[in-house]
C-alpha cells in the first residue's frame, strides 16, 4: 500500500503511584490492514513504550476490558479499527473510576460496588430442587431478560455521564439498567417497593438528568433510553 | 511479611473458580478469590453458542439422557477421557443448567408448535411439544447425537459469568483483583496457598490457606494464533508444574477451533454451523460433505479442523496476503435468525471484519482454542502429588475431553466441576487433612524466593528481550506443534524452545520499577510458558499415535495397543530443560463404552488387545439384565455414584422422566 499512514497515538500518560503529572505523549506508528487500537497499543507497547499501561482481555469486544476514551468519545479499543479514525488518534483513560496509570482504571472495583449496593442478584424465596424440571418462562420473555443482560460493565455508560460528573454517587446507566433487568425477571420477587429503596432518590433514578450520553456511547446498544424513562415512571408512580 | 489467612484460597475468577468459591461458602467456609482480572472479564465470559446438558427438551432433543451425552462426550475425546468423571460430569449437568436458571440465566426457551430450521442446507419444520413450552431450549452441536446445546443467544458464557459472579457477590465471596499467583507455598506433599503479586503495587503477599484451587483457565497463549483472551497464559498451571510435586496431564492435547475469523483468530461460535451454516471453499463448494459424510460440518472440532487444513493445502483455499482461509456461510440462516441467536457473531463481523454475515460469507481458519491438558486431578478435582491443592476448569486435567472436547461441554465443565470441587474442598476443609500445619518459616522462604526471582529480573544485567522470547516461542507452536505434527517439526520444535527457555533464564529489562510493569510481567510469566510449551511439544513428540486433536502425520493411526494412556509430566528440577514424563494407562477392562469407531473421523485404529474381551463382557450383562432400567445396567457396566457428592446424587427429571 502506497497510501499507508503513519499514525500518531497521542496517548494521556500518568503513573499515580510515582506521583508523576498527567501528560500528553505521541507514539508513532504505522498503520496495517484491518489494525485496531488493541493492535496498535500493543504494538507501541512493544517497540516503543514497554511500561504503557492498558487493560485489554478478549480482545473481541465481549468481555468490556478496554473501555477508554477515544478522541474524547468513550469506546472499547478492542474493535475501534484504525481505519475509521483520523491521522492522530487522542487516547485517554475513562474519567469517573479510580485511576491506576495511563489508560487503566478501576472498573472492577466501581462495579463491584454497584453490584452490592443494588444487590444484582435473583432474589428467590427458597433454594431451587435442581432435579426437578425447571420452571417455564415464555420464551419472548427469556429473550426480553437477555437483552438488558447483554451489559458488559465497560464504564462507558459511566465515563459519558453527565449527572456523574457531579455527583459521584449516582448509580450511573448501568446500574439502572440491571435495576430493569431484575425488575423484569420473574425469579427475582423483589417488589416496585423493593426497588425503590435501591433507586428512588437523586442518586438513583432521579438524578438522572436525561442528557442520554450513556444510550449514545453504549458499545452493545443496550435500549438506557427507554429504559431509565420507564423506570423513572414505574419509581415515579411507586412513591407518590 | 505480610500473609492473609483464609479457609480455601481460588486463584481465578472465571466461572470455574466462582462456583467452586460460592460452594465451600456455604458449606460454611472461608473463601478468597484472586482474579487478574475483575471477575466478570474472565475468558468464561467468550463463550459463545452453549452448554451441553441432556434435559431434552426440544424436539430433536427428544429421548436424549446422561447415557446419550455419555457416550458423544466419550467418543468426542477419542477414549481418552476418564470414563467415571464423564459420568459424573454428565450426571450432574441438568443440574448445574437448572441451578444456573433459578440464578436468573435467561436460558433460551422452548416455543410450542411449528418452527423453522435450517438443516443440512436445506428448511425444514420442526415442531416442538406443548409440555415442553417453556422449558430451557437447545441447539445442535458438533459430535452429538441428540441437540443438547443450552444457550443464550451466542452470549451463554458472558449470562453464566454474570450470574455465577453476582451470586459470589450475594454470597459475600471477597475477589481480590488485579492479584496473580507466582508460585505455590508448598512442603513437598502438602500445598499451603500461594505467593501473590499485586499487579498495581508489584508488591508480593501470602495467602495461606487450608485448600487451594486453581481455577485459571487454559494456555492457549503459548500459541500465535489463538482464539484465547490475552490473559490465557496457563499460569496456575505453570505454577503447579514448578512445584515438582503436581503433575500436568495431557499436555499435549490441544483443540483447534474450526472458525475463528481470519487472521484476527476471534472466535465465531460452533452455533453457526449447530444452526445449519455450512462451510465453503475459495470456489464456493460445500467441501466437507466430501470429507466427512456422516457428520459433515458437524463432525468433531478436531475432525473438522483437520479437514479444512487438509483442504487448503489440497489448493481450494482462498488466498490473501495473509495466507489462506475457507469461508463460513450463516447466509442460508436469513437475517432475522442471525439478529436473534447469533448476535455476537454479527457484531465481531461488523467491527472486525466490517461485513454483514447475513449477506457475506465469514473468512475462517482454524486456531488454537482449548487445552484439554492441565492439572492432573482426580475425579473429586484434587490434584495429583501434592494434598491440598484441587483444580478445576480448563486448567484442570480431571480429564473429561480425553484428546477433544465436545463443543458446549467445556462451558459446561466449568459449573459442573465447580460444583464438585467446591464439596469436595470443604469436606477436605472439614477433615483433619485440612488441618493447617505451616510454619511461617516455610512462608517466608517461598515469599524471599520470589522476591529474589522478580529482583534478578528488575536489577539484574541480563540481555535477552521477554517480548521476543515470548513472540519466538509463539510461532514455534503455531508453525509447528499444530494441526498437522510430524517427529520431524516436533523435534525441532523441542530443540528450540528449550534454548529459548536457556535463554530466558538471562532476560533484561528497561522499565525497573517494582510496581505495575508489563515489561516485567511478560519476563517472569514466559519463563513459566515456556515450561508449558515444552510439556506440549515434548509430549507430543513422544506419542506415536494419533487421537483427537493431536495427529501425526507419520504416525496416523490411533494406537489402542501402545497409546491408550495418559501422559504425566513433572518438572521436579528448576534447571532441567524438558519435562519428566510418565504415563498413567487407561483401564479398558473397566470402561463403560470401550474404544471403537467414533461415527465420524478415521475408522483404522489399532486395537487394544483387552478390547474385544470387554466387549463381549458388556454385551453379556446387558443381556444378562434384559429389561432392567437403564440405571440399574449402567451401575453394573461401571459405577461412578460413589464420587457424586450427596447434594447432586438424585435422578434428573425429564419430560416423562421424573426425578
Amino acid at each position: 500500500m502506497s497510501d499507508q499512514r503513519v499514525l500518531t497515538l497521542r496517548v494521556l500518560r500518568s503513573s499515580p503511584g510515582e506521583g508523576l503529572a498527567p501528560h500528553w505523549e505521541d507514539f508513532r506508528v504505522e498503520e496495517a490492514e484491518g489494525m485496531t487500537l488493541f493492535i496498535a497499543l500493543n504494538e507501541v507497547r512493544e517497540t516503543l513504550a514497554p511500561s504503557l499501561q492498558f487493560d485489554f482481555v478478549c480482545r473481541a469486544g465481549i468481555c468490556g476490558s478496554c473501555g477508554m476514551l477515544i478522541d474524547g468519545r468513550p469506546g472499547l479499543a478492542c474493535r475501534a479499527l484504525t481505519r475509521d479514525l483520523g491521522p492522530v488518534i487522542t487516547l485517554a483513560p475513562l474519567p469517573v473510576f479510580e485511576l491506576i496509570g495511563d489508560l487503566s482504571v478501576n472498573t472492577g472495583k466501581w462495579m463491584r460496588g454497584t453490584a452490592e449496593r443494588l444487590q444484582t442478584w435473583i432474589h428467590a424465596q427458597a433454594e431451587p430442587d435442581l432435579t426437578a424440571l425447571e420452571a417455564p418462562m415464555e420464551p419472548a420473555l427469556a429473550e426480553a431478560i437477555y437483552e438488558l443482560d447483554r451489559c458488559i460493565e465497560c464504564g462507558c455508560c459511566v465515563a459519558g455521564c453527565g449527572t456523574l460528573r457531579m455527583r459521584e454517587d449516582f448509580v450511573g446507566a448501568v446500574g439502572l439498567n440491571k435495576i430493569a433487568r431484575f425488575r423484569l425477571d420473574p425469579r427475582d420477587t423483589r417488589t416496585d417497593e423493593d426497588f425503590y429503596e435501591l433507586i428512588g432518590d437523586d442518586s438513583g433514578v432521579f438524578g438522572c438528568m436525561s442528557l442520554l450520553g450513556c444510550h449514545d456511547v453504549c458499545p452493545k446498544g443496550l435500549p438506557l433510553q427507554t429504559q431509565i424513562a420507564f423506570l423513572r415512571r414505574k419509581m415515579a408512580s411507586t412513591g407518590l | 511479611m505480610r500473609i492473609v489467612y483464609t479457609d480455601v484460597l481460588v486463584v481465578g475468577g472465571g466461572l470455574a473458580g466462582l462456583r467452586a468459591a460460592v460452594g465451600a461458602r456455604r458449606r460454611g467456609h472461608d473463601v478468597i478469590i484472586l482474579s487478574l482480572v475483575p471477575p466478570k472479564r474472565s475468558h468464561s465470559a467468550a463463550a459463545q453458542g452453549g452448554m451441553q446438558a441432556s434435559l431434552g427438551n426440544t424436539a430433536k432433543g427428544e429421548g436424549d439422557n446422561e447415557d446419550v451425552h455419555f457416550e458423544d462426550t466419550v467418543r468426542g475425546s477419542d477414549w481418552g477421557c476418564d470414563q467415571q468423571v464423564a459420568r459424573l460430569f454428565t450426571h450432574t449437568a441438568p443440574q448445574a443448567v437448572r441451578e444456573l436458571a433459578a440464578w436468573g440465566v435467561p436460558w433460551n426457551r422452548v416455543a410450542a408448535g411449528e418452527r423453522e430450521v435450517v438443516m443440512d442446507g436445506r428448511r425444514v419444520s420442526l415442531s416442538e411439544r406443548p409440555e415442553a413450552h417453556g422449558l430451557i431450549a437447545a441447539r445442535d452441536f458438533g459430535g452429538t447425537k441428540k441437540w443438547r446445546t443450552c444457550y443464550v443467544s451466542d452470549g451463554t458464557g458472558h449470562a453464566m459469568l454474570y450470574a455465577v459472579s453476582d451470586r459470589t457477590v450475594a454470597e459475600g465471596i471477597p475477589v481480590h483483583e488485579r492479584m496473580e499467583a507466582i508460585a505455590l507455598i508448598h512442603d513437598g506433599t502438602r500445598c499451603h496457598g500461594a505467593v501473590v503479586r499485586n499487579l498495581v503495587s508489584g508488591e508480593l503477599s501470602a495467602y495461606v490457606a487450608r485448600a487451594t484451587c486453581i481455577a485459571t483457565g487454559g494456555f492457549g497463549r503459548i500459541y500465535r494464533v489463538s482464539s484465547n483472551a490475552v490473559i490465557n497464559e496457563g499460569m496456575g498451571a505453570a505454577i503447579a508444574l514448578e512445584t515438582g510435586a503436581a503433575m500436568l496431564g495431557n499436555m499435549e492435547a490441544v483443540q483447534f477451533h474450526p472458525t475463528t475469523i481470519f487472521p484476527a483468530g476471534i472466535l465465531v461460535t460452533e452455533g453457526c454451523r449447530g444452526d445449519g451454516g455450512l462451510l465453503r471453499d475459495a470456489a464456493g463448494h460445500r467441501f466437507m460433505p466430501d470429507y466427512e459424510p456422516e457428520k459433515k460440518e458437524l463432525a468433531s472440532r478436531d475432525v473438522v479442523s483437520r479437514r479444512m487444513e487438509e483442504h487448503i493445502r489440497a489448493g481450494k483455499g482462498v488466498k490473501t496476503r495473509f495466507g489462506d482461509h475457507l469461508w463460513l456461510d450463516i447466509t442460508l440462516l436469513g437475517a432475522a435468525h442471525i439478529d436473534g441467536r447469533l448476535r455476537e457473531v454479527k457484531e465481531i463481523c461488523q467491527h472486525f471484519l466490517g461485513i454483514d454475515p447475513s449477506r457475506d460469507l465469514i473468512p475462517v481458519r482454524p486456531a488454537q482454542h482449548y487445552s484439554m491438558g492441565g492439572i492432573r486431578t482426580d475425579a473429586r478435582g484434587q490434584a495429583r502429588g501434592l494434598r491440598g491443592l484441587f483444580a478445576c476448569g480448563e486448567a484442570a486435567c480431571w480429564d473429561l475431553h480425553g484428546f477433544n472436547r465436545l463443543g458446549g461441554n467445556s462451558v459446561a465443565e466449568t459449573v459442573v466441576a465447580g460444583m464438585i470441587v467446591g464439596e469436595s474442598m470443604a469436606d477436605f476443609v472439614e477433615s483433619v487433612n485440612g488441618d493447617l500445619q505451616v510454619s511461617t518459616g516455610l512462608v517466608r522462604e517461598f515469599l524471599d524466593a520470589e522476591q529474589a526471582r522478580l529482583d534478578a529480573l528488575l536489577q539484574g544485567k541480563g540481555s535477552e528481550n521477554a517480548g521476543e522470547l515470548m513472540r519466538r516461542m509463539q510461532d514455534i507452536m503455531t508453525d509447528k506443534v499444530g494441526i498437522f505434527r510430524s517427529g520431524e517439526l516436533l523435534s525441532a520444535a523441542v530443540e528450540e524452545l528449550q534454548a529459548l527457555l536457556v535463554r530466558s533464564r538471562q532476560i533484561g529489562i528497561a522499565t525497573r520499577r517494582p510496581g505495575a510493569n508489563p515489561e516485567l510481567v511478560t519476563a517472569y510469566r514466559v519463563q513459566k510458558m515456556l515450561k508449558l510449551a515444552l510439556c506440549v511439544a515434548w509430549g507430543a513428540l513422544q506419542r506415536t499415535e494419533s487421537r483427537g486433536a493431536h495427529y501425526r502425520e507419520d504416525f496416523p493411526r490411533r494406537d489402542d495397543a501402545q497409546w491408550l494412556k495418559r501422559t504425566l509430566a513433572t518438572w521436579g528440577d528448576a534447571f532441567q530443560t524438558l519435562p519428566t514424563l510418565s504415563y498413567e494407562a487407561l483401564d479398558v477392562a473397566s470402561m463403560e463404552l470401550p474404544p471403537g469407531w467414533r461415527g465420524y473421523g478415521a475408522r483404522d485404529a489399532i486395537e487394544h488387545p483387552l478390547t474385544a474381551g470387554r466387549v463381549s463382557e458388556i454385551a453379556a450383562i446387558r443381556q444378562a439384565f434384559g429389561h432392567a432400567d437403564r440405571f440399574t445396567v449402567q451401575q453394573a457396566l461401571m459405577s461412578y455414584e460413589h464420587l457424586v457428592p450427596e447434594c447432586f446424587r438424585g435422578r434428573n427429571a425429564r419430560i416423562g422422566e421424573s426425578s
